[in-house]
C-alpha cells in the first residue's frame, strides 16, 4: 500500500518523513521539497507526475541516494540512508537501486552484454556466473539476440531496454525509473512499460517512476502528484483511506 | 582484472586522438633517449675511468706538452705504480669524415696502465717488434673493415706527410663500456717525425697508484715537484679528467636538462589536456558509473589508468625506436660519437618519466571525476 500521510507502518519497504530539500541558486533559496511523506510497500508500482520544477526527479534521486535531503528521513528495507557517508551510500546504492534512466545513459563503448554487466563487476561473482546472470537478464527484456551490439546499433526502445536489464541484473530492491519512455515514440514506450508492468507482475519488483505522460502514468498501480514539493493528490486507486491508497 | 575491458575501451574511444597523445609521447620520449645516449656518450671517459689512475696534463691546456724526462721523476714518487704516456696524433683516414681516435703510445709501459685494454700476447709481440705496427680497437677495425695484416695509411694533420701503418693487433675492452675505437702506434715513430723544437715531448702521462686512497697526496706531490718550472703540471684523478673534458664540450648536462624539462611539461600539459576533455565528454557516463555503485575512487583509478597506459605506451614506443634508431644515428654522425647507446638505466628513466607524466597530468581531471556530484553530472549530460 502506498502512503502520503506519513501513518505508514514499520513494514514499508520504503519510507519518508518530513523531506525537505532546498536549493541555493544565485543566492535565493528554493525550496523543492516540504516536508513530503511516503510509505511504499513491496511490490509497488508508483508513478510519480507534476509540472516541471515540481520536485519529482529531486525526490527519486533522493530516494536513490543520489542526494541527501536538506531535513527528513528516507528508511528503505529498516536502512536509514539520510545519515549514511558517500562511500556507505554508494555501496548501499550497488545493493539495493537499479536506475532507468530517460536516455538511457549506456557506454557507447560498450556492448549491450558489457553495459549489464557493469553493476555485477562490484560484485564476488565469477565471470561465468555474470554472464550467466547478465544473459537470463537480457533474456527478460527480449535483448538476448543483441547482446553483442554496440548502443549506435540498436533503436531507442532497445537500447532503454538494455537500461532496464543493467538496472535489474544485481537483483536490487527496488527500481527508479525517471522518464523511463521519455524519449520514445508510443509503441516503444508501451513495449518498456509492459517490460516494467512484467517485472512488477511476475518478479515481484518494487517499482518508482517519474513521468510526464499520463498514459505511462496509468500503468502504475499508483500516481501521486507533486506540487511545489508537496505530495497533493493520489490518483487512479481502487480505495483510498485516510492518504492511503492502495 | 575485470575492469579491463572497461579502460581498453575507453581508452580506444576516439581513436585519432589516442594515436595523436600517443604519438606526442612516443616523439618526446624518442627525444629523451636521443638526448640520454648522447650524454651517455659524452660520459662515457667518466664511466670507464679507473679509479687508481691519475691523468698528468701540462697546467696551461692539454694541447701544451710535458717533457718525456719527467717520466723518470714522477716514478721516484712514493706509491706510483707505473707510468705511460700518449700523444693525440688526430690524422686523417681516406677522408676528414672519417674520424676516430688515433694516439702514439708508450709501447713498453700501454698494457700495465691500461690493463682492461685487451691485446692478445702474439700480436703485442708482433707490435713491440714492428716499428711501424699499429693496434686498433675492435670497434674501429670493422667499422672500416680492417684485419690484421692491412696496411693503413693516415695522413699527419701537424706534419708534413702520410704516415703507413701495419695493423698487426686488435684490442678488446673486458667491459662492455671500454672504448674499442682507439688507434694507438709507436710513440718513438711519431717522434721521430716530429720537428726538431718538438722532440722529446708528450701530451700527458697517464700514472698507476698503489692505493687509490693515496691518489690526492700523490697528485698534489706531482704537481709540487713541477712547480714553477717551465713545464708546471696539473694532475687529476682520471674521472676528474674525463669530467673536465666533457665540461669544455659546454654544459651538455644543462642543455639535456633544458630539453628534458620543455618535454616534460609540454607533455603534462597536452596529456592533461586530451585527460581534460576526455573526462569533460564522459560526465554523464561517468555519473552514471557512480550511480550503480562504483566508488570515486573507482572512478579515480579508470581516468588515472587511462593517463597512464598513453603514457607508458607512449613512452615505450618512442623509447623503443630510439633504441632501434640509436646504431643508424651513430652511424650518421661517422664515429664521432662512438658509444651512442640507449642504457638500460636511461630506458628505465625514460619509462619512469612517462609515468610520472602520465600520473600527473591525469590526477585533476581524475579528481576532477571522482569528486563529480552525479546529480549534477546527470542533469548536465
Amino acid at each position: 500500500m502506498v502512503r502520503v500521510d506519513g501513518r505508514g507502518n514499520s513494514s514499508s519497504l520504503i519510507s519518508a518523513r518530513g523531506l525537505n530539500k532546498k536549493y541555493r541558486r544565485g543566492g535565493e533559496e528554493i525550496q523543492v521539497l516540504q516536508g513530503l511523506n511516503l510509505d511504499v510497500d513491496k511490490g509497488d508500482f508508483v508513478a510519480f507526475m507534476g509540472p516541471s520544477g515540481s520536485g519529482k526527479t529531486t525526490l527519486l534521486n533522493l530516494l536513490g541516494g543520489l542526494d541527501v535531503p536538506s531535513a527528513g528521513s528516507i528508511t528503505v528495507a529498516g536502512d536509514e540512508i539520510t545519515h549514511m557517508s558517500a562511500g556507505k551510500l554508494t555501496e548501499w546504492r550497488a545493493r539495493h537501486v537499479g536506475f532507468i534512466f530517460q536516455m538511457y545513459n549506456l557506454i557507447p563503448v560498450l556492448t549491450a552484454f558489457q553495459n549489464v554487466e557493469l553493476p555485477l563487476l562490484l560484485t564476488k561473482l565469477s565471470k561465468a556466473d555474470r554472464r550467466k546472470h547478465v544473459e537470463t537478464v537480457l533474456a527478460i527484456v527480449g535483448m538476448a539476440d543483441r547482446m553483442h551490439h554496440f548502443p549506435r546499433q540498436l533503436s531507442g526502445g532497445q537500447e532503454q531496454r538494455v537500461a532496464i536489464a543493467r538496472a535489474i541484473v544485481s537483483d536490487p530492491t527496488f527500481l527508479l525509473c525517471d522518464e523511463p519512455t521519455g524519449d520514445l515514440d508510443r509503441k516503444s514506450a508501451d513495449d518498456v512499460m509492459a517490460l516494467v508492468e512484467q517485472l512488477v507482475a511476475e518478479h515481484g519488483k518494487t517499482v518508482l517512476m517519474v513521468t510526464h505522460d499520463p498514459v505511462v502514468a496509468q500503468r502504475a498501480h499508483v500516481t501521486l502528484h507533486l506540487e511545489k514539493g508537496v505530495l497533493v493528490e493520489a490518483g487512479r486507486v481502487e480505495g483510498v483511506a485516510a492518504g492511503g491508497v492502495a | 582484472m575485470k575492469f579491463r575491458g572497461l579502460i581498453l575501451a575507453n581508452l580506444f574511444r576516439k581513436k585519432i586522438r589516442f594515436a595523436l597523445t600517443i604519438g606526442s609521447f612516443a616523439v618526446a620520449l624518442f627525444l629523451f633517449g636521443l638526448l640520454a645516449a648522447v650524454k651517455g656518450a659524452f660520459s662515457q671517459g667518466i664511466e670507464v675511468a679507473g679509479a687508481d689512475r691519475l691523468v698528468i696534463i701540462n697546467r696551461t691546456s692539454i694541447i701544451q706538452p710535458l717533457p718525456l724526462s719527467y717520466r723518470d721523476k714522477i716514478l721516484r714518487i712514493p706509491g706510483v705504480k707505473s707510468i705511460t704516456h700518449d700523444n693525440w696524433f688526430g690524422g686523417i683516414y681516406q677522408d676528414k669524415r672519417n674520424f676516430f681516435p688515433q694516439f702514439a703510445i708508450d709501447i713498453e709501459n700501454q698494457r700495465q696502465v691500461y690493463s682492461e685494454l685487451v691485446v692478445p700476447d702474439d700480436q703485442w709481440n708482433a707490435f713491440l717488434n714492428d716499428h711501424q705496427g699499429a693496434i686498433a680497437g675492435a670497434r674501429t677495425a670493422k667499422r672500416f673493415g680492417w684485419k690484421i695484416g692491412d696496411r693503413i695509411p693516415i695522413r699527419s694533420t701537424f706534419t708534413r706527410g702520410t704516415f703507413e701503418f701495419n695493423l698487426v693487433g686488435i684490442y678488446h675492452g673486458q667491459r662492455p663500456q671500454d672504448d674499442e675505437t682507439q688507434f694507438w702506434f709507436h710513440w718513438k715513430l711519431f717522434d721521430e717525425r716530429m720537428p726538431e723544437r718538438r722532440k722529446g715531448l708528450v701530451g700527458w702521462y697517464t700514472l698507476r697508484v698503489e692505493n687509490p686512497d693515496d691518489s690526492v697526496r700523490i697528485a698534489k706531490a706531482i704537481d709540487n715537484e713541477f712547480a714553477n718550472s717551465p713545464y708546471e703540471t696539473k694532475t687529476e684523478t682520471e674521472k676528474a679528467f674525463a669530467a673536465s673534458w666533457v665540461k669544455q664540450m659546454g654544459n651538455i648536462e644543462f642543455l639535456i636538462l633544458t630539453i628534458g624539462g620543455v618535454v616534460f611539461f609540454t607533455l603534462l600539459f597536452v596529456t592533461g589536456n586530451t585527460m581534460a576533455i576526455a573526462v569533460r565528454e564522459r560526465t554523464g557516463e561517468l555519473a552514471v558509473l557512480k550511480a550503480v555503485g562504483f566508488s570515486g575512487r573507482f572512478i579515480l583509478f579508470i581516468v588515472l589508468a587511462e593517463s597512464l597506459l598513453i603514457a607508458v605506451i607512449g613512452g615505450a614506443l618512442g623509447l623503443a625506436f630510439a633504441k632501434l634508431a640509436m646504431p643508424g644515428i651513430a652511424a650518421l654522425l661517422n664515429g664521432r660519437l662512438p658509444y651512442l647507446v640507449l642504457s638500460g638505466n636511461a630506458l628505465l628513466a625514460g619509462l619512469g618519466l612517462a609515468f610520472v607524466v602520465g600520473i600527473i597530468s591525469g590526477l585533476l581531471p581524475a579528481l576532477g571525476a571522482m569528486r563529480l556530484r552525479v546529480v549534477d553530472a546527470l542533469r548536465r549530460a
